[in-house]
């Protein structure tokens, strides 16, 4: 038959991805069938893709790809090839993903999350969030691929699919825009926001650390020149207002992951006091389940924990916040990798390591479906 | 606790090869931190259970091609944002690696954990001895910070005498 794997057979469960040659697939189709063997078709002509693709090489490298099937998941973009691929997605979905703009940032960049829902109103939902740090970027890199594994996957995924029966996933890619274009232009490693507050010329407060939990306290600093500078008070930037207030009128997310990097740990409340929270032991064994997913896929290690007990102390940061504001699932996720490239991680490992940590997300997305509260 | 001078840490720790990762060695070692004088770097003793993996050949094929440009090597943001090293700079990254690795010990303390980042400049210094000398500006991550620290270190090289850090300092950050 000639059949090529794209993604190999791994055993009972396990997805398999195949370009079946023309004349193939009616005896394909056929078996498939005759086994009980569901399927579904995610590129209907390879032929045409290759055919756009190589379009679009010819007309240089940086010009906007055509879809979101010719865009290059594995390289880092900047926020107008972002930005882009969101409008192309959401056009090429209409009836599962739409884009909201929820707000400005200090810079007046506008803030995009997308939202992936089967309809329903205010269904109980998911949040993703990637970005707020801005210099670590393998972040915003794994939220697109996201973006795009969750269309690919919607229907033929068994999981992701009954996920979304109940919820709706929201995903704002680039959290920190103002940073994300700094670390394009001026400086690689460059963390926080890009606001001027009064009485300093250093610039920027840390977004994970302007909560309004245990803000200001040990853990934080006030001084404007510092990398975990807190700001001048809880919400003082717009990056996280808008989440705030997003947070606040949809009223019913019922898991809420927050993304960054380096150094490969799983982490939930809290940052800011030892005290531990009163669903320790749920969100321990949901951590350890998620873990050993993301593991299962290249061997990758992740320690998990509270934040206080595996990294350090860290006030006014953000899953402190939402649990607080009673979303039990709140996660924390530290990526690849534990510090060999750190921040510069290698574009190759862009998709390997959004793969994993799909795997994990959807531990804990299954995990809240079948615990709604 | 070590009374009178500060907590000391016993360690068993695996140590593995770079460049083939499944060349691994087991170590112990032991720190003591000097509480009462933060100016003064751990004092480490270890052993290595084992011998470390030979780089003979690689070392001297990097040392002859160094020796014999014709221009001093001059190189920038090695890894690239992209997180790209070319091969021909995968030796002077691994080099600064290592320096750093000494800088990171004579200024840490139980509070700081230290994380080599970015070689952002580096300039060969040519000498009429045996030595190779770069000079680099680095950049350290300091994890519980979270700052980037620029640092100026000058490190000498052969393949038979190792890696020496002549000179370092910390760097004022930028605005």
């Amino acid at each position: 038959l000639q059949l090529d794997f794209w993604l190999a057979p791994r055993g009972p469960g396990y997805p398999v991805d195949v370009r079946v040659p023309f004349p193939s697939l009616q005896p394909l189709k056929a078996h498939l069938e005759a086994n009980g063997v569901s399927y579904s078709i995610m590129i209907e002509d390879v032929q045409a893709l290759v055919d756009d693709e190589r379009t679009e090489m010819l007309r240089g490298r940086r010009r906007l790809p055509l879809s979101t099937n010719t865009f290059d998941y594995a390289t880092y973009h900047n926020l107008d090839e972002i930005y882009a691929f969101m409008d192309l997605l959401v056009a090429e979905n209409p009836n599962l993903v739409s884009k909201l703009e929820i707000g400005r940032s200090t810079e007046n960049r506008p803030i995009y999350v997308l939202k992936f829902s089967k309809g329903g109103p205010n269904r109980p939902a998911v949040w993703i969030d990637t970005g707020i740090h801005s210099r670590e970027w393998v972040t915003q890199a794994s939220g697109v691929w996201f973006a795009k594994k969750i269309v690919l996957d919607h229907e033929n995924d068994e999981g992701l699919a009954s996920i979304l029966d109940k919820m709706d996933i929201f995903l704002e890619i680039v959290t920190n825009p103002d940073g994300f274009v700094f670390t394009q232009t001026q400086n690689r490693m460059w963390r926080k926001t890009r606001s001027r507050h009064s009485g300093s010329n250093c610039i920027g407060v840390d977004p994970n650390r302007n909560w309004d939990a245990g803000f200001g306290g040990p853990g934080a600093s006030k001084n404007p020149c510092s990398e975990t500078y807190h700001g001048p008070y809880a919400n003082s930037e717009p990056e996280v207002k808008a989440i705030v207030d997003f947070v606040k009128n949809h009223g019913n997310i019922k898991a809420f992951v927050s993304i960054h990097s380096y150094s490969q740990l799983l982490l939930y409340p809290y940052g800011y006091t030892s005290t531990p929270v009163p669903d320790q032991k749920e969100l321990h064994q949901v951590s350890q389940k998620a873990v050993a997913a993301l593991s299962s896929l290249y061997g990758t290690k992740y320690k998990y924990g509270s934040i206080i007990t595996t990294i350090y102390q860290a006030s006014g940061g953000t899953i402190d916040w939402t649990y607080n504001q009673g979303i039990k699932y709140s996660f924390t996720f530290e990526l690849r990798d534990t510090g060999r490239y750190g921040f510069l991680l290698p574009a190759t490992q862009i998709v390997p390591t959004a793969q994993e940590t799909w795997l994990a997300l959807k531990v804990i997305m299954l995990h809240a479906r079948d615990h709604l509260y | 606790d070590i009374d009178g001078v500060g907590p000391k840490y016993h360690l068993e720790l695996v140590l593995e090869d770079i460049v083939d990762e499944d060349s691994t060695v087991n170590c112990t070692a032991e720190v003591l931190y000097h509480l009462g004088n933060k100016n003064i770097a751990p004092d480490v003793q270890f052993t290595i259970e084992g011998e470390l993996k030979n780089a003979d050949e690689a070392d001297n094929i990097f040392y002859s091609r160094i020796k014999s440009l014709e221009n001093e090597l001059v190189a920038e943001n090695i890894p690239d944002s992209h997180g790209h090293v070319s091969p021909e700079m995968e030796p002077i990254r691994l080099l600064a690696w290592v320096a750093s690795g000494y800088v990171m010990w004579q200024n840490s303390t139980e509070n700081t954990k230290f994380q080599f980042a970015q070689i952002k400049h580096v300039k060969q210094v040519k000498r009429s001895d045996e030595y190779l000398e770069f000079d680099y500006m680095i950049l350290l991550h300091e994890m519980v910070s979270q700052e980037i620290i620029p640092w100026q270190m000058t490190v000498l090289w052969h393949p038979q005498h190792g890696v020496q850090v002549t000179q370092d300092s910390r760097q004022p950050k930028h605005a």
